[in-house]
């Protein structure tokens, strides 16, 4: 499904070759069927600008890099990871072919780019999927590079920010591309045990393998409007129960409303909100550790109950390193 | 003494059988009618048979692979738990919706070792099947799974996981109620879990809803059970918008035992009896049940810490891909 962009231009994703052999040119909307000027989707940040549409188109991974994260903070990271032909997968044209010309057509090597990069100043591993190279799908080069940008993140202590894009895992890997759902959750399991955040972003669309594997292990889970997220394809799902579909069906908003993200952020307030949302995940509790020092000054007793009871707050126990890091805290206040 | 078809069901390829079965029979009875001695014709027809079953079951192709793993008398999850266990305590329920008949979860007990035992079932009458969905578990299924599996780490109980499934159910329900997160979810905890787990491809290991209680210290299949990123009819209609082409796309998705062991995602193959755990599903069980044992006991010897570094490390390992590991000096092929 998400070979449906048209008019991609051929050579590398850079703004300044874009912008060269894409003058002048219009871009049909999906969403409203009007004509766009590419340097006015360009300038929108490739959201339909016609009044009362505000379609989200796809775009590469490159180009979200450059409008998420801040100017030149971007370093890749495991840029030299290739895929391979594991199962020499033939079908009408065989997967290498297939790797090939999809190299060609974005300039990447993969459907994911990783990197170190900074939101509002804040540094974070940055994780970013393509859906233009063979619909985003994940095969051993994705989950690898996604494990390694988490992996990167823990030994770091940076929070991870992963942006989806993908149509699942990649059929011509067959199950080594299933087994890297189990190879990127168990990284990120070893990332929300150091207590590090993760944030994902689902854009149109993330599915099936990817949907049921990081990106519904965000802390906080964002999605771009209308994106069409879900486990099974709408196409299937129709097929099985021979019923129409509800309305909006996988649609980010109907997610929304069935409790299983946490936003639908518009594209243009994307980075704002992580910037603000990293700002709270990776927040010092400078002002928690005196607070809960004050009731030690009492000399009262010193268990968690107590403490609690004192100033009326309720506080869960050993946030601040369990009583004997209270006391070494009024004691270095004595001092 | 002639084995008494134990399956009536004959796949395509299987059909020979049927005719030996029948000659077989016919023979019995006569000879118990009119009280002859045809003890002699009977052996005979017993050792074409069996020359059939080892010269046909030597040389499946992987299409036909999947017919047996998908045979309708093919032993269950329910139906191992009737042949390998001295007690099973069934535990019911997610606690929060449903409990979902598809996934059977319950404390097991086998020549001493207590364990969780968790297992998709597909239904073995009409009945059976209707309620458990044919094994096509909805969020609530691997809700479950988690629930008891959390209990199981409390215990401090190993866990086996059976797998047999065509995949996560597709419906419209099971997306609302957030079919991705519950995958995600079990591929996460299961991977940190601080007891043993063991995970045995029994039948269908159809996706990620397979996946879903497939992550562990070992991954075991049975010899004619085949496990894939997707269903080989699914694959089909992808690449060819045609599933009648299931039998090539079989062959192409490497999903047999062999091939999942060459690939490195499987670390043993369970024998089956000759002509597929179908055909004697008690010889079936106790081949299952010894192997059970064996790596139970086994991984019961290693430290807790260990276990877990050797599962991240497991998991770590699996994908193919190339890495110029060195710029400048040459490219290094590394996968």
């Amino acid at each position: 499904m998400a070979h449906a962009v048209p008019q991609r231009p051929n050579s590398s994703d850079t703004a300044v070759s874009r912008r060269v052999q894409t003058e002048g040119v219009f871009r049909k909307c999906d969403a409203c069927g009007e004509s766009v000027p590419v340097m006015a989707l360009r300038r929108n940040l490739d959201v339909c600008p016609e009044s009362g549409c505000g379609h989200h188109f796809q775009i590469g991974a490159l180009r979200r890099v450059e409008i998420t994260v801040d100017p030149d903070s971007f370093r890749e990271l495991f840029g030299s990871i290739e895929p391979v032909d594991p199962l020499e997968f033939r079908a009408r044209r065989s997967y290498a072919e297939r790797l090939r010309e999809a190299q060609r057509q974005t300039g990447l090597k993969e459907a994911v780019v990783c990197g170190e990069a900074r939101i509002h100043g804040q540094d974070v591993v940055l994780a970013v999927m393509d859906c233009h190279f063979i619909s985003g799908s994940m095969g051993s080069v994705v989950g690898e590079k996604i494990t390694r940008a988490i992996e990167h993140a823990t030994a770091m202590r940076r929070p991870i920010v992963i942006v989806c894009c993908s149509g699942g895992a990649r059929m011509d890997e067959g199950a080594l591309s299933l087994m890297q759902m189990a190879k990127t959750s168990a990284a990120l399991y070893r990332h929300d045990q150091a207590g590090l955040a993760c944030i994902t972003v689902l854009t149109h669309p993330t599915l099936a393998g990817v949907s049921a594997s990081f990106a519904f292990l965000g802390d906080v889970i964002i999605a771009e409007p209308k994106a069409m997220i879900g486990f099974t394809g709408a196409i299937v799902i129709e097929q099985t129960i021979k019923k129409k579909l509800p309305e909006g069906f996988q649609e980010a908003e109907f997610l929304l409303e069935h409790g299983q993200i946490d936003m639908v952020v518009e594209r243009k307030n994307m980075r704002e909100t992580l910037a603000k949302l990293l700002a709270f995940a990776t927040h010092k509790p400078a002002r928690r550790a005196s607070a809960t020092a004050e009731p030690i000054r009492m000399e009262g007793p010193e268990d968690a109950a107590a403490a609690q009871t004192e100033d009326g707050a309720i506080r869960p126990q050993g946030r601040a390193g369990g009583p004997a890091g209270r006391k070494r805290t009024a004691k270095q206040r004595k001092e | 003494m002639a084995p008494r078809p134990l399956s009536s069901y004959y796949l395509p390829f299987e059909q020979p059988l049927k005719a030996f079965d029948d000659r077989i029979c016919k023979l019995e009875d006569l000879s118990k009618q009119n009280n002859m001695d045809l003890g002699a014709d009977i052996a005979a027809q017993v050792a074409a048979r069996e020359r059939f079953l080892v010269e046909t079951f030597s040389k499946l192709s992987s299409w036909e692979r999947v017919q047996v793993a998908r045979h309708v008398h093919r032993p269950q999850t329910a139906d191992y738990v009737e042949l390998m266990c001295e007690d099973f305590i069934e535990l019911h329920g997610d606690r929060a919706f449903a409990d979902d008949r598809a996934i059977l979860t319950g404390f097991a007990l086998m020549d001493g070792e207590r364990f969780l035992l968790m297992g998709q079932h597909k239904g073995r009458d009409v009945h059976e099947r209707a309620v458990c969905n044919f094994g096509l578990p909805q969020p609530e299924g691997y809700r479950k799974a988690l629930w008891k599996m959390r209990l199981a780490e409390k215990y401090q109980l190993p866990i086996v996981s059976l797998i047999d499934t065509k995949g996560a159910a597709p419906d419209v329900g099971a997306e609302e109620r957030g079919q991705s997160q519950a995958i995600a979810q079990n591929l996460m905890v299961m991977s940190g879990l601080k007891v043993p787990i063991v995970c045995i491809v029994i039948g269908e290991g159809g996706s990620g809803g397979a996946l879903a209680i497939g992550v562990g210290d070992r991954f075991l299949i049975q010899e004619y059970a085949y496990f894939s990123v997707i269903s080989p009819e699914g694959c089909a209609s992808i690449l060819w918008k045609d599933a009648e082409r299931k039998a090539e796309a079989a062959t192409a998705l490497k999903l047999t035992a062999s091939e999942l062991l060459k690939l490195g995602i499987v670390d043993e193959i369970i024998p089956e009896p000759l002509g597929g755990a179908h055909r004697d599903p008690a010889a079936a069980a106790r081949t299952l049940r010894a192997t059970i044992l064996r790596h139970l006991r086994e991984l019961q010897t290693v430290p807790i810490s260990q276990l877990l570094e050797q599962r991240y490390r497991k998991l770590r390992a699996i994908g193919k891909y190339r890495e110029e590991v060195l710029e400048h000096v040459g490219a290094i092929v590394a996968d």
